[in-house]
């Protein structure tokens, strides 16, 4: 009795002076660790994986069984996946995407992938949301996209034969609520890493470059070519982005403000988020509108068709001559190079899949 | 009574790992901190003035800053008898993004005079050949055909070309490197040892290290941004021209005991 008593003062002295203000749910569930690839563990930071949302299997099974539920839209004819296809690494294949009711939004979908390492934490191609858990809110009850509304949702979520034992089993005994729906959409969405592309086993010294891929690769990295890098990662940012926002010419005026429409500040005006050129196989079409369907056409606009504007990025150059102006060995060369970051597996993961 | 000795050692361990540490007035050291700020000449300059158009720089060019940030490393206190106290480590400011603004190291410094407080602009050769997964994160990083490392300083602006154009630069340091490609040679270093000057050290100190902008432009070399404008990281020449200049850019500000 007395070493009881012994045993749980120390408990008690320990939990007083823990920080970790993780949630209950910890308790319920499994923990399940990422699986970060190689290439990411020795070049990168850790991935950002939130106090108040740790990955367990229990919310990651919840969070996929979510993002291919249609029960989500309004009329229950789309899910996430419906425009986040995992065939096109979770992006769409049309420039825009049609809602439940029809109607088009003004963005390409953006791919999903890797996003646990967005160490500034903006998502969307304007940076309005700050993270993913509240990036999963929005759509929901979008008028455009899946066009239903929360309350509707929990309560047919909490009326559900499997949801409310799979939330019991993910969160514990609480009520369902939007939030934990979304903070698992979010623990499966950080299970959604690329990092097994032919240049990453080239990386690894499992693959070797065609020399067609060889000079891509220079070309992406000369700053005097295609000077690609500075925006779009190296060997050494294996994300292939920065995550960050630039005005990369599109337009002379904006229809579209992008990060402007977020901030406020006139700067920001047409700069969009930097997507990863990982997986470009699989997502076109490409830019914050999918205007281009082609890699080609991306390589030739930025070659020789740049808009100038008052917020176009300093990074963009030979602005005057609309590009950099690549010759045409080097195009088909960086093309190839940007096709070697493409990862089949992470199309064909089982555990990605419904 | 064993057991009441051991349970006695537990309370007491448990209680002091979670405790804040009472003997910091006791110690004859010191927190050091420091604070990056940044100027053109007079003018303090942050963040929120990027993006106008509204500096002049030597060569009478109007222009615009859009995006700084620089890497500095080995923040050394010298004593009077030559003793170096090195604090390992490389620190990044993002002007910005308004981050790393200040940097407090961990190692706590001996209290008393120090003659010179010094730090190395950028990264020396050797520490400049290391991995380090927080530059590769915020994509940092130099081509491996430009010789692999760093930046030194990312500088991204626009300025107003003789021709009344306004037109983009990109003010990168990085190690001077010639034969870009696969066996590039380096002809000098360009990083540099940056001298605050003294600092006495008795409580826990700011160091405010103050950035003139306006001296990458001017001093020795008079910067011509219509012929020095972009594509300068494999310019070994305009690197070495940068690295000159860099020399008088940086300041002792105020150090607040």
């Amino acid at each position: 009795m007395k070493r009881l008593s012994v045993l749980v003062l120390l408990v008690c002295l320990a939990w007083s002076c823990s920080k970790d203000d993780a949630a209950a749910y910890e308790a319920v569930s499994t923990p399940l660790p990422l699986k970060i690839p190689p290439v990411f563990k020795e070049n990168l930071l850790s991935p950002i994986i939130p106090n108040s949302n740790p990955q367990t299997i229990e919310g990651v099974a919840l969070g996929k069984k979510l993002f291919f539920d249609r029960i989500l839209s309004g009329d229950e004819t789309q899910s996430c996946a419906t425009c986040h296809s995992p065939q096109h690494a979770f992006s769409d294949s049309t420039p825009t995407s049609a809602g439940i009711d029809g109607d088009f939004g003004t963005r390409n979908v953006m791919p999903l992938f890797n996003l646990a390492w967005n160490y500034g934490e903006r998502f969307n191609w304007d940076g309005s949301e700050l993270s993913i858990e509240r990036q999963a809110l929005t759509p929901v009850q979008n008028p455009i996209e899946m066009h239903s509304n929360w309350d509707d949702v929990v309560s047919k979520l909490s009326n559900h034969s499997e949801y409310p034992t799979l939330f019991e089993n993910a969160f514990g005994a609480f009520p369902i609520t939007k939030t934990l729906t979304t903070k698992a959409l979010a623990q499966f969405e950080r299970t959604l890493i690329s990092g097994n592309s032919k240049f990453d086993k080239y990386l690894l010294g499992d693959a070797t470059l065609t020399p067609q891929e060889q000079n891509g690769l220079h070309v992406f990295m000369d700053e005097a070519r295609g000077d690609c890098f500075h925006c779009h990662g190296s060997p050494n940012n294996p994300l292939w982005t920065d995550n960050m926002f630039h005005n990369n010419g599109l337009d002379s005026s904006f229809a579209d403000l992008g990060l402007g429409a977020t901030t406020g500040n006139p700067s920001d005006n047409g700069k969009f988020k930097s997507p990863s050129i990982r997986n470009l196989a699989y997502t076109a079409p490409y830019m914050h509108d999918g205007r281009f369907e082609t890699i080609d056409e991306v390589i030739n606009h930025y070659s020789q068709g740049l808009q100038n504007s008052s917020s176009i990025d300093p990074l963009m150059k030979k602005i005057n001559q609309g590009g950099v102006q690549l010759i045409p060995q080097d195009k088909t060369d960086l093309k190839a190079f940007l096709l070697s970051l493409s990862d089949p597996s992470f199309l064909n993961n089982p555990e990605f899949i419904n | 009574m064993k057991n009441s000795y051991t349970l006695l050692l537990l309370v007491f361990v448990v209680f002091s790992s979670c405790g804040d540490d009472l003997d910091d007035n006791l110690k004859a050291s010191a927190a050091t901190q420091f604070k990056f700020t940044h100027q053109w000449n007079a003018l303090t300059v942050s963040s929120a003035d990027f993006n106008t158009l509204q500096f002049i720089n030597a060569n009478g060019e109007e222009l615009s800053v859009e995006r700084l940030r620089y890497l500095i490393s080995e923040v050394t206190f010298t004593r009077g008898n030559g003793e170096d106290i090195v604090i390992d480590g490389h620190h990044l400011i993002d002007v910005t993004e308004d981050s790393g603004l200040t940097y407090t190291p961990e190692l706590e410094i001996p209290t008393g005079f120090y003659t010179n407080v010094s730090f190395t602009f950028g990264l020396n050769n050797e520490a400049n050949m290391q991995n380090y997964i927080d530059l590769n994160s915020v994509s940092f990083n130099v081509p491996e055909m430009l010789g692999g490392g760093y930046h030194y300083m990312q500088m991204d602006g626009k300025f107003v070309n003789s021709a009344a154009e306004e037109m983009g630069y990109n003010y990168h340091a990085i190690r001077a490197v010639d034969n870009v490609g696969s066996n590039p040679t380096f002809p000098q270093d360009t990083f540099f040892t940056v001298n605050l000057g003294a600092v006495n050290i008795a409580s826990e100190t700011i160091v405010e290290v103050k950035m003139n902008i306006a001296e990458w432009f001017r001093n020795p070399n008079v910067w011509d941004l219509n012929v020095l404008n972009s594509v300068l990281m494999p310019n070994s020449e305009a690197q070495i021209l940068m690295s000159e200049n860099g020399q008088s850019v940086f300041s002792l500000g105020t150090v607040t005991p």
